[in-house]
């Protein structure tokens, strides 16, 4: 086995909304190794963001309170103060933001942006930054790397800028590197230039990748693990070719089941009934998916659901992947029909 | 660059001229002239003798070619006479503009010595006491009336306390050029230039402190800490930087406030500025020397536009124009 460089123990990120906390990251264990891409996959809401955001100490610490363990090297992140945190991160640990648009500061060049976090965390001259600077823009396919450089960011396009914003992850060599939605803000051609590039430089290097994304398509390319979150909670995890010939979980199974790539055209695309539940209205006691999978009886879900390894390394939440089925391919059979929602 | 202040500075030109047949139509508007100022109700001189020096003057000629004398006098600096004080219009400026410069400048020194620094703390911290403090203070400065806060100051700092002089610019009888002169000067400036201070940092407090915390929720705020870049760097190389644009595109228009501004303070520290001049023209129908002063402080509006600009091009990489 790799070395694991990234250990989350029991992580519970909960806001603080009109008085009460409500855990946004409910009891997230995940342990990230040196060389592989762990992918999180889950609809909107689901806590991807701010799971990523408690481990980049992202969070305003005014409204949210943090639980549990992230183990970086023999330190926990969590109880680290501030300054000594501040090595770590951007150095160590570094992330790719979601929108280039917003993610770098208008008023900088490019060339200063990369450069920064070296101030920092690495001792270099002024000549030396600037020749890693170009070097990085160069890795990140950016081929007019000393004009781009003394540029600012509103002259470069959408997808010049998350190339940016990945060098800028990239520049002190990070051992871990998350990154939230990379491609959701750029349109798809530029989509797949960017994950081609994720992938050759993941490559390269031994870093450790956390990739967060709702597209199960960048997940099937680039990921070496799968983690299905649902409602705050990890509900499957598996090594991606397992995780895609046999999904257990409802949850992956209904969201694979929704790709229209996966459907041959001859019923309907199927839906996941109702809505992901808002942090207050979440039933916390019991199998969070079952109020969206109505036709499963009560028990065959567990009353405190807990992560069972149902096939070496391929963990699952609930006794409710055992009886799981679609409606639709029991239509007939059975008297029970999902209503559309 | 240099291609922008220049195109910049040409466009004020169409701009000044429009402004000044403006400022000499409605000096021409207003009722009676010169003369029937100087002249009416004196039985001594007869209305036909003032339709001769009427005529003699030039005042009967069609507006644009009185227009046309007075803008090509008003270029060479010549105004005209003052019809109350007997002399030169410009005469009456010379010392006047050097005052006013003098109490805008450090009235504008002092209203961001002291506003940044708070607005930079009302909105790091907001919620805080400290916020919580500087916001009253700065309701307080956006509710009270300037010249309610002038006369305070003053009956406190001059008549109770008596630290310092109420009024004029300067102790008539100290030479000019002595160590004396220019301590007194000094101690003449304090109080209008913090009655004014005091009162003006509102505008730059809020908008600093709204920016600023506008500013730190913005993605670009996230990279910077997520580089690990430490909390106090983190404010000033990055959302300072952002905030402080508005100010500093404010800074040009900031000026002409404070020279057109001035007005309330140096009348009631009867200081002898332009302000000063302005109010005591008007009320003695002083025409020429209101319609140089509403010329000046037009043309430093159009002025301080056009600073607002430049500044705000230097600052702001996106609104250079090539």
């Amino acid at each position: 086995m790799k070395n694991p460089v990234l250990e989350i123990n029991d992580l519970r990120a909960s806001f603080n909304i009109k008085g009460n906390y409500y855990a946004a990251v409910d009891g997230v264990s995940l342990t990230v190794h040196e060389n592989e891409v762990v992918a999180i996959v889950g609809e909107s809401g689901c806590g991807k963001s701010a799971l990523a955001n408690s481990i980049m100490g992202l969070h305003n610490l005014k409204n949210t309170k943090l639980e549990g363990e992230i183990n970086f090297g023999n330190q926990n992140l969590l109880e680290l103060p501030l300054a000594k945190f501040n090595k770590i991160r951007g150095k160590d640990i570094a992330m790719i933001f979601q929108d280039p648009m917003t993610a770098l500061n208008p008023l900088a060049t490019i060339g200063r942006q990369i450069e920064e976090p070296m101030d920092y965390h690495l001792k270099l001259s002024a000549s030396e930054k600037k020749n890693r600077t170009l070097e990085l823009l160069r890795r990140v396919g950016i081929k007019n790397e000393q004009r781009v450089y003394e540029q600012y960011p509103h002259e470069l396009s959408g997808g010049m800028r998350q190339r940016v914003v990945i060098a800028i992850a990239l520049s002190c060599d990070p051992v871990v590197l998350l990154a939230d939605e990379p491609t959701t803000a750029l349109d798809v051609t530029i989509q797949a230039q960017i994950m081609d590039l994720m992938k050759e430089l993941q490559n390269q290097t031994k870093t450790g990748i956390i990739l967060i994304t709702h597209d199960l398509g960048v997940v099937a390319e680039m990921a070496d693990r799968v983690v299905v979150m649902y409602a705050g909670e990890i509900v499957e995890m598996a090594d991606v070719k397992d995780l895609f010939e046999n999904p257990l979980h409802p949850y992956t199974r209904s969201l694979l089941n929704s790709i229209p790539a996966n459907f041959e055209g001859k019923e309907k695309l199927h839906v996941i009934d109702g809505i992901v539940p808002s942090l207050q209205n979440l039933d916390r006691t019991g199998c969070r998916f079952a109020p969206r999978i109505a036709w499963i009886p009560e028990e065959d879900h567990e009353e405190r659901p807990e992560m069972h390894e149902a096939e070496p390394n391929h963990f699952v939440r609930c006794s409710c992947y055992k009886t799981f089925y679609f409606p639709e391919d029991r239509v007939g059979e059975n008297e029970y029909v999902a209503t559309e929602s | 660059m240099l291609q922008f202040i220049l195109r910049r500075t040409l466009i004020m030109i169409p701009q000044i001229i429009l402004v000044s047949i403006i400022v000499f139509l409605l000096a021409k508007a207003m009722p009676g002239d010169a003369l029937t100022g100087a002249f009416q109700g004196n039985p001594d001189v007869s209305q036909e003798q003032i339709q001769k020096i009427r005529e003699k003057l030039g005042l009967n000629d069609p507006w644009y070619q009185q227009y046309g004398r007075w803008l090509g006098n008003a270029v060479q600096g010549d105004f005209g006479q003052s019809y109350v004080h007997k002399q030169p219009v410009t005469h009456l400026l010379a010392g006047k503009v050097e005052n006013t410069l003098l109490l805008s400048f450090f009235t504008l020194v002092v209203t961001y010595i002291i506003a940044i620094p708070l607005g930079i703390i009302s909105g790091r911290w907001t919620d805080t006491w400290a916020d919580k403090i500087i916001v009253t203070y700065n309701y307080f400065a956006f509710a009270t009336p300037v010249f309610v806060f002038a006369l305070l100051m003053m009956y406190l700092f001059s008549f109770v306390l008596g630290w310092l002089p109420y009024g004029s610019s300067v102790d008539i009888k100290l030479e000019e050029g002595t160590w004396d002169y220019f301590v007194s000067r000094a101690k003449h400036l304090v109080l209008p230039v913090l009655s004014g201070a005091l009162i003006a940092t509102y505008s730059t407090i809020q908008y600093l402190r709204n920016d600023i915390i506008d500013q730190k929720l913005k993605d670009y705020v996230k990279t910077a800490r997520a580089k690990g870049v430490p909390e106090g760097k983190v404010y000033i190389r990055h959302i300072l930087r952002n905030s402080l644009l508005p100010i500093a595109a404010f800074l040009g228009m900031e000026i002409t406030l404070m020279i057109t501004g001035s007005i309330f303070i140096e009348s009631i520290f009867s200081y002898p500025g332009l302000g000063f001049l302005f109010i005591q023209s008007i009320s003695t129908r002083d025409y020429s020397v209101v319609t140089a002063l509403v010329l000046i402080s037009s043309t430093a509006v159009i002025i301080g536009t056009m600073l607002s600009d430049i500044i705000l091009s230097i600052v702001d990489p996106r609104i250079r124009i090539e």
